[in-house]
């Protein structure tokens, strides 16, 4: 992605307020630092109705896109329902090819793996194209604290990487930035940089500082977007060239990968190719198409010499064993439904203050780090189903959202007898549960529900504003106004038969 | 489990009896609004039968997680409407929990046959105008410019695409100006306007200045959910627009 594609217009080069919403309180907390922040929300704001357009110039006829994404639904639904089979048989082939699995069940064990193949190997530096799995692993700040130095190499996460943030976008993680504010942030970092809006010189600065960095890494990390069963094949796509000269410059290329990005075979990924930088950027295609299949081969001239896959977890398997929970696993990471997000467009993805933003994060994150932990996550969401509209593979993310809200009042039960969610059942409270207890004896009640409103249509126009739900929806609305018959008395004086 | 809309089919047969479910909001705060949905259809020549036993769709406990009581409030419309009748509803998005996501809640009840015919009968009030009914309107009123607002629900979940200003366009009096952002939610989205009351301001802020930037002077929507949000925003914001539900504006000029 060039600085052009990812990052703002001029207009709000001025302001360098910062947009790192604060990681206490919850979402509602952040939400409001966030959404008083006025460039932040102008960026994001530009930049995802862009987004919008891009996407949908990319699908223009409606009966095809549907096509494409049942087929996109199919084909990671197929791969899912024989994961563990083909987990199995991706190792045999990886093994086949020469290239080393390894497999880790907490990020963790993932981080102890990776600095294991660094220190056999006396790595140094290493250079990382763009994986969002790695985020997950928190893979640069352990490293660094083993005197390994990690350089992003995607632009994006560069920038992010000097400004010590996290991405804001799973796509675009600087996003949340305008030219002006990555401007200031290599003339403060970048030795001999000075300040600077201009997009070409910012890409060449980097560039430069990069191409070192390329030259001198001792391995290389990357992520996978698919990996294929059936030939054991790495499939990885970018638009900056930084993933394939991390994946092929450095004698060793370690790939840490979830283990939900299996496909079964090679002819599943056109079709996802057709919907992944369509949804995500609005690209026909990414500049590059990876396909990794073995380390240097006797005779090949590069590549690297030695090539690891780290197969991850982390609690994907307690996702998978849930049918419904399970379609989670189907994304293949585009971002399209953060790009279409009404929330997200307000508040940015640090708002979320987890790896996955958006919609997809909020229904990722509480299945992962729990729901104890996130479990306001789930509630930030009016429902709308704007990204259940785009998502390429069709996960039902609204009625996922709707799962999580239950898990945290009602757990269901599991195999392991843990729930079916981690952290499940502590938003449970006396008063919301009896709250829903009247409602229910009230509206399953028809005799009493009739009182009811009633007695509302009468006297409910007393009820203070000052009241705790009518005081939130007081803020920047006006109080709702009972009318003075219900719309059942209505019927029944106008004659409207009543069986 | 399926996500997506879920639109209605046809009835072989003009019905000649429907039901009409009002929901409960157009009930205590809107029922004018749920009267003119019932007068339109009893003028095109139906018998409309409103059973006093309706309540409520189920969907506010639903969408908090507590399945348990909306399914015994979702009981509780299976009984108040027992004929093989259509069921009308002026509200996308009661339409779609009633016809989305009641077969979803009931899928492993003992009654969940019940839940599947009952959803298969569920119509929004504008598809069943245009669809079932091919309503034609003369417009009597004066010269207006309105812009629509769609709901989520209705066009997500029922499918409801361009039925409500096909309806509007018949007006000949009635200039529709498209809201530049029509398809973004409005904020309201039931507990989350007041489980995020920033968040859902912010939203329904943005969508007062798309409406106003059509230059019309009433917006029309076909979901009360929806309208108790913006209006009441622009009634504290003192914008000089209104807003009104379909049917009502419907009923008035047609």
């Amino acid at each position: 992605m060039s600085v052009e594609a990812e990052t703002n217009s001029p207009s709000h080069a001025a302001s360098h307020t910062s947009s790192h919403a604060s990681s206490h309180g919850g979402f509602a907390e952040r939400a409001h630092v966030a959404l008083n922040d006025k460039p932040l929300r102008a960026n994001f704001r530009r930049a995802m109705d862009g987004l919008m357009v891009k996407r949908a110039a990319q699908f223009p006829d409606a009966a095809d896109l549907q096509a494409l994404r049942s087929l996109g639904a199919a084909i990671k639904e197929r791969a899912l329902a024989r994961l563990p089979n083909l987990l199995e048989q991706l190792e045999a082939r990886c093994a086949e090819n020469g290239i080393k699995v390894h497999w880790a069940e907490t990020t963790e064990e993932a981080n102890r793996i990776v600095l294991g193949i660094f220190q056999d190997h006396g790595v140094k530096t290493v250079v990382k194209g763009k994986s969002m799995v790695s985020e997950e692993m928190h893979l640069n700040a352990f490293l660094g604290k083993h005197g390994i130095e990690a350089i992003e190499s995607d632009l994006g996460e560069y920038i992010i990487q000097l400004a010590g943030e996290m991405p804001s976008h799973i796509v675009m993680p600087c996003i949340h930035k305008n030219k002006g504010q990555i401007g200031a942030l290599f003339a403060k970092h970048i030795e001999g940089q000075g300040y600077t809006e201009d997009v070409d010189e910012l890409t060449a600065a980097a560039r430069k500082v990069l191409r070192d960095r390329f030259a001198q890494a001792d391995a290389g990390i990357s992520g996978v977007n698919f990996a294929v069963a059936e030939t054991g094949t790495l499939v990885l796509v970018e638009n900056e060239g930084n993933g394939r000269l991390s994946t092929t410059l450095p004698p060793l290329h370690v790939a840490v990968m979830g283990i939900e990005k299996l496909v079964e075979t090679l002819d599943d990924i056109p079709p996802l190719l057709a919907l992944l930088p369509r949804s995500a950027t609005g690209q026909p295609i990414t500049t590059y198409v990876n396909m990794i299949t073995s380390p240097r081969r006797d005779g090949e001239k590069d590549g690297p010499r030695e090539v690891h896959l780290v197969l991850l977890d982390n609690g994907r398997t307690r996702v998978y064993a849930d049918l419904e929970l399970r379609e989670t696993l189907r994304c293949i990471r585009c971002g399209a439904c953060m790009n279409h997000c009404p929330v997200y467009a307000r508040v940015g993805g640090h708002t979320y203050d987890a790896v996955y933003p958006g919609p997809i994060g909020k229904i990722l994150t509480p299945q992962i780090a729990g729901l104890d932990v996130a479990g306001d996550l789930p509630h930030a969401s009016s429902l709308c189903n704007a990204c259940v509209e785009v998502c390429p593979v069709k996960i039902p993310i609204a009625d996922i959202l709707v799962r999580l809200r239950r898990e945290a009042v009602r757990p269901s039960p599991s195999k392991a007898g843990s729930g079916a969610v981690k952290g499940g059942g502590g938003g449970w409270t006396l008063s919301e549960a009896s709250a829903w207890m009247g409602w229910k004896w009230l509206h399953a009640n028809p005799t009493l529900y009739r009182l009811g409103t009633r007695v509302l249509a009468l006297a409910g126009n007393l009820i203070p504003a000052s009241l705790p739900p009518l005081k939130a929806w007081t803020t920047v609305r006006a109080k709702p106004k009972f009318a003075a018959k219900t719309l059942h008395q209505l019927a029944r004086e106008r004659g409207y038969d009543d069986v | 489990m399926s996500a997506m809309s879920k639109p209605a089919t046809v009835p072989a047969e003009r019905p000649k009896t429907v039901y009409y479910f009002g929901t409960c909001l157009v009930d205590l705060f809107y029922p004018n609004a749920g009267m003119a949905g019932m007068e339109l259809l009893r003028r095109e020549g139906l018998r409309v039968v409103f059973p006093q036993g309706q309540t409520c769709c189920g969907q506010p406990a639903r969408n908090c997680g507590f399945f348990e009581e909306a399914r015994e409030v979702a009981r509780a419309q299976f009984d108040a409407f027992p004929e093989p009748w259509p069921i009308v509803v002026p509200s996308g998005s009661c339409a779609g929990m009633m016809r989305v996501h009641y077969p979803q809640l009931f899928a492993d009840q003992p009654d969940r046959d019940k839940a599947e015919a009952f959803a298969a009968r569920v119509f929004e009030l504008s598809w069943f105008l245009v669809h079932v009914l091919d309503l034609k309107l003369t417009d009597k009123g004066e010269p207006v410019t309105v812009t629509w607002h769609a709901s989520c629900h209705s066009m997500r979940e029922m499918g409801v695409t361009d039925e409500p200003k096909r309806l509007l366009r018949s007006l000949s009096n009635v200039t529709l100006v498209e809201n530049p952002r029509e398809r973004e939610c409005c904020g309201f989205g039931g507990t989350f306007s007041v489980r995020q009351p920033e968040v859902s301001a912010a939203m329904v802020s943005d969508k007062i200045d798309a409406l106003r930037s059509t230059g019309a002077t009433e917006m029309i929507t076909g979901d009360c959910g929806c309208l108790m949000n913006i209006s009441g925003a622009m009634e504290k914001a003192g914008t000089p627009m209104t807003g009104r539900h379909l049917a009502e504006f419907l009923l008035e000029r047609g």
